[in-house]
């Protein structure tokens, strides 16, 4: 944590490495994160389409496949161990480096310490040093493809036994394996270093006037989700440390006695299962939180932007964030209610998941509200935070259902689960990150994205995410199993294939729709007009200073705060907004 | 809402003006006031996610021995209560240190850190001891589950002990090259309050060892 | 906006096909179930009706404030609808929870009765294997190293137990209509998931526990048991059946069954 005498010298940075691959600005690391994710979620969807495809043609020969993997897709035909192999790594990468990277790393890095009127993180070594970590578990993870057996197959959640016995429980399941639990330390430890800074950062650098109830609510998501990652990395990463000794050192933490596998008895004794899915879901739902709540906070930031109002209830969904952050700890149980857990846990679990429901039904309303009365302007980013209000609600609903464990005792391990957490996460946190694209791409990049293939790209991404989504939850009331690399061998499942034939269209169609994205990026960042510092009439700090901003964001000024962050369309107001940075508007001529 | 109620227990000394420092970044009136008050904030989320690791090895400890007839109890190794001792020794003697480095004594602060970090060393070889010792008894780490935790915990305890011996060196090292201004004051109050807490960490699994080990 | 009519039509096309039942449940064969998709209507219900007033509100919202020149109806907020639709949804929402109690119950607090036909279930990667105590009414002494897949033994029953001699190891569930039965589950290797769809009911098997699971079927048939947790490369092949006979039936095939050993 040595100084960046750059930055207290106040001079910039000089040279390409100081610059953009090793470098302390925040705003560098940002995009660096930013384009981390970007990276890695094509993978993960290349995988997804893989699998879809596999789903609905298991036998159909394919040149490509056995190129890819001459052991895997002997003959062109993917093997089951191959299709589990690539579920598994679809969801770690879209998870861990897609989710949990760009929402909070790559958009609170870069906006952050400028919304709170800071020339940079609190420490902006240990910055740096967080993104090359992640880097580095993303070479790890995906090593796991180049070794001996493969990826492993276990899942994104790699329950032991399966993944603690090592290469005799399957193919992947030897070095492929260990290589995903080092990956995912050497993440935990990453993002532990990103939330020691995103806190200290937003408790003690922020401008003078800048008290808590000032904040933009993206600060308060990102201090929140922090705080999430903080506790929730601490655990997976004590489990991920005692798995990794299962594996390799014949203890028995989650791994019991007398089990036999491939003809083999095993020496290990008196381990739970059960233990590593407490462990893991005491993180793993903090985690989805942290998928989401960054989300959250850019949706009420641009949908006050472009209704020309104040976020309805300010306080409210403050109060809510908490809330959620809060409940997120409480109610991991609700993974387990099938698992042999005691069923009283399961309904105490549910009631506090059911709990968890309200203050995320606030924000929606809220999101409403905010739009009731206002002034829409319909660009790109609004089009993309409204999509996420119609995901959330979506996504939400269903959740109602899977958290009641009377209904849980048909629906778990089933594609009504998939849809649920896609919804949430592989879609509406995903139209977070693309409103935040969209919204702060001409204060990252100093130039206008194009509006028109914008719009184009998220209808057909809108239609195409409710065409893949919802057809998984009548799939799950009919009861088609989960994580099935074909279904030849079920009978009631012949008649379901159509819905999967659908579902794989549709899969293909939204992703080829987002060519559209990466074209508009391109041409956006060479041929985009220059950006002028506040294209959107927005009031909070980032839109004070050119884009993109000087390296100390703020040119050697304290900016000082006056007002809140959504002040648009005060009455009695000179203009149609009052950026915080403004002076105190004269009293008797506003009707706060 | 910052973290003034450390700061006060610290008095970590005047706010001297501009220079380099621990954290940099600090903006606004009071820069390395700020700066300061930041790198306290952020050891106490340090502390915050080290506690929950330790959380998360205890709840395994406890749901693991409760489960199964075949823990066995690990006897400590006598040496643990010598390093024991040796690490509370540590702890005095850099809280010794600083209080001279803030009462002006440069010299006995010099001799009392460095006297502080060959004793926090010394604790480190006497962990490897107690393996030592244990393995002399035929007692490894896949042996039973009290001694995997046994040894789960003292190696992890150790490895974020390792980043203090560090930080420790690291003030060491500045303090030989004379390079202690007032902005590394705070390099070393977070240095020896982290020693602190893995020492008080210690305690806590000594005590964990000895009623339900 | 085109966006709100692209959201009116998703949210009322969404609902056609819920209400349509186009891929629904198949038909329960159990009380439990008839319980079970009452439930679910009713969570259906309370979630439709929300679902669809909170898509068509944003929609609303969409076409209704695009911009037009109006001026903005400026507010930070309104606490007394805050108050209102929060204690709307809590209410719903945890009142949803404490209906389902009974069913939860009825599956998971009491215990089977004690007249319940009492089956032992292996699972292993990648089959199922059921056992039946035989008429003297007990299981003989099991030990892994007794396990002999090949020869049928996937249990590992020790042949020199003579309690063993009788006992019924079969890869597909049989069991008497119309009575409780109680499988004590087990796994062998990794976690597993006994499911029927028609049942309304899944559980995991997890090595190193013994799990008790009970239920009563009052419709004869043959239904799929899939394996309803990953594990391994044989996951979606692991499938069993689940045959519901008359209790005569029942008794015939165990005779049957003891005649050919």
């Amino acid at each position: 944590m040595s100084s960046a005498a750059a930055h207290t010298a106040h001079q910039a940075p000089t040279g390409f490495i100081r610059k953009y691959i090793f470098s302390l600005d925040h705003k560098v690391i940002g995009i660096q994160y930013w384009f981390l994710a970007l990276f890695s979620v094509f993978i993960g969807m290349f995988l997804s389409l893989l699998m879809r495809f596999h789903v609905v043609f298991p036998d159909m020969k394919v040149g490509l496949f056995e190129t890819l993997w001459p052991t895997g897709a002997s003959g062109g035909v993917m093997t089951p161990e191959l299709y589990l192999s690539l579920m598994t790594m679809h969801g770690t990468i879209m998870v861990f480096f897609v989710l949990t990277t760009a929402p909070q790393s790559g958009f609170g890095n870069s906006f952050l310490p400028i919304q709170i009127g800071a020339e940079d993180m609190a420490f902006p070594v240990l910055n740096m040093l967080s993104f090359w970590t992640t880097f580095i578990a993303l070479i790890v993870m995906l090593a796991a493809f180049f070794v001996e057996g493969g990826a492993p197959l276990g899942g994104w959640t790699a329950y032991p036994p399966l993944s603690g016995l090592g290469a005799i429980a399957g193919p992947g399941q030897g070095m492929g394996q260990t290589l995903w639990v080092v990956s995912i330390a050497i993440f935990c430890g990453a993002s532990l270093m990103g939330a020691i800074n995103f806190i200290a950062t937003t408790m003690d650098l922020r401008a003078k006037g800048m008290t808590f109830m000032r904040l933009p609510l993206t600060c308060w998501t990102w201090l929140v989700t922090a705080i999430l990652g903080l506790l929730g990395f601490a655990v997976l990463l004590a489990a991920g440390i005692l798995l990794l000794l299962d594996r390799s050192a014949g203890t028995s933490f989650f791994i019991p006695a007398g089990l036999v596998v491939n003809d083999q008895v095993m020496n290990h004794k008196g381990g739970s299962p059960l233990l590593w899915q407490h462990l893991f879901w005491f993180f793993g739902h903090p985690e989805v939180y942290i998928a989401i709540l960054p989300g959250m906070g850019v949706t009420s930031q641009v949908l006050s932007v472009f209704a020309r109002k104040p976020i309805f209830g300010y306080r409210a969904m403050v109060y809510a964030i908490m809330s959620i952050g809060f409940l997120g700890f409480v109610v991991w149980g609700h993974h387990m209610f099938m698992s042999g857990m005691s069923p009283y846990s399961s309904m105490a679990f549910s009631v506090l998941t059911m709990t968890i429901g309200v203050p995320s039904a606030i924000k929606t309303f809220n999101w409403i509200g905010t739009l009731w009365g206002g002034q829409i302007r319909f660009t790109t980013a609004m089009m993309f935070a409204l999509g996420f209000v119609s995901l959330f609600i979506s996504g939400g609903i269903s959740g109602i259902f899977l958290g009641q464990p009377a209904l849980d005792l048909y629906l778990h391990d089933t594609p009504f689960v998939v849809g649920h957490f896609h919804m949430i996460m592989g879609v509406a946190a995903i139209f977070g990150m693309f409103a935040g694209t969209f919204y702060w791409f001409p204060k990252m990049f100093g130039r206008m994205m194009h509006e028109g293939l914008g719009k184009l790209h998220f209808y057909l991404t809108f239609i195409g995410v409710y065409a893949i989504f919802t057809p998984m939850h009548f799939l799950g009331i009919a009861g088609n199993p989960r994580r099935y690399a074909d279904f030849k061998d079920v009978e009631y499942m012949a008649g379901l294939m159509s819905v999967h034939e659908f579902m794989t269209y549709a899969a293909f169609f939204t992703a080829a729709s987002q060519l559209i994205f990466v074209i508009n990026l391109i041409w956006s960042w060479t041929k985009g007009p220059k950006a002028p510092a506040n294209p959107w009439e927005a009031t909070t700090l980032e839109w004070s200073v050119p884009s993109p901003p000087p390296f100390d964001n703020f040119g050697g000024v304290h900016p000082v705060v006056h007002h809140g962050p959504y002040e648009y369309s005060v009455p009695g107001a000179p203009k149609d907004y009052v950026m915080q940075t403004d002076p105190p508007l004269v009293p008797g001529t506003v009707k706060h | 809402m910052a973290t003034s109620a450390t700061t006060d227990i610290w008095k970590g000394g005047d706010q001297p003006p501009g220079g380099g420092g621990f954290g940099g970044g600090g903006s606004g009136p009071g820069g390395r006031g700020v700066s300061r008050r930041a790198s306290f904030t952020g050891l106490m989320v340090l502390l915050a996610a080290v506690l929950m690791f330790f959380a998360a090895l205890t709840s395994a400890f406890v749901v693991r021995r409760g489960l199964s007839n075949d823990w066995v109890s690990t006897q400590l190794p006598s040496v643990i209560w010598f390093s024991t001792a040796v690490l509370l020794a540590s702890s005095v003697v850099l809280e010794l240190a600083r209080r001279a480095l803030k009462a002006g004594q440069r010299e006995n602060f010099h001799r009392l850190w460095i006297a502080g970090s060959v004793l926090g060393s010394l604790f480190l070889i006497g962990q490897y001891m107690a393996w030592v010792q244990l393995k002399a008894q035929g007692i490894y780490l896949a042996t039973n589950p009290s001694s995997s935790f046994f040894y789960v915990l003292t190696a992890a305890h150790a490895v974020h002990l390792i980043g203090g011996v560090l930080a420790l060196l690291y003030v060491t090292v500045q303090a030989l090259r004379l390079r202690l201004g007032p902005g590394k004051r705070t390099a070393i109050d977070v240095c020896a309050m982290y020693w602190h807490f893995l020492d008080g960490l210690w305690i806590y699994l000594l005590v964990l060892f000895l009623v339900w080990g | 906006m085109f966006l709100a009519p692209v959201v009116w039509i998703l949210t009322i096309a969404i609902c056609v096909l819920f209400m349509g039942k186009f891929w629904w449940f198949p038909p329960p064969i159990n009380a439990h179930g008839v319980a079970y998709d009452q439930q679910f209507a009713l969570t259906l219900i309370v979630t439709g009706i929300i679902f669809f007033i909170a898509q068509m509100a944003l929609g609303y919202a969409i076409f209704r404030y695009r911009s037009n020149g109006q001026p903005v109806e400026f507010s930070h907020g309104n606490n007394k609808l805050e108050a209102l639709w929060t204690s709307a949804a809590a209410v719903l929402f945890v009142g949803l929870v404490l209906m389902g109690t009974k069913i939860w119950a009825g599956v998971h607090f009491e215990k089977a009765p004690a007249d319940a036909v009492e089956i032992q279930v292996l699972a292993k990667q990648f089959a199922w294997a059921f056992r039946y105590a035989g008429p003297d009414g007990k299981y003989g002494r099991t030990d892994i190293k007794f396990i002999n897949d090949a020869n049928g033994n996937p249990f590992g029953i020790d042949e020199s137990d003579p309690a063993g001699k009788d006992d019924i190891v079969n890869a597909a569930l049989k069991v008497p209509v119309g009575k409780p039965i109680l499988l004590v589950m087990r796994s062998r290797d990794v976690i597993h998931n006994f499911f029927v769809r028609e049942l309304r009911m899944k559980q995991d098997l997890v090595p190193g526990m013994e799990i008790p699971f009970h239920f009563r079927t009052d419709k004869t048939g043959t239904f799929e048991i899939p394996c309803s947790e990953l594990c391994g490369l044989g996951h979606s092949q692991m499938r069993s059946t689940m045959e519901v006979m008359s209790e005569a039936d029942f008794e015939k095939w165990k005779k049957d069954q003891l005649a050919q050993k």
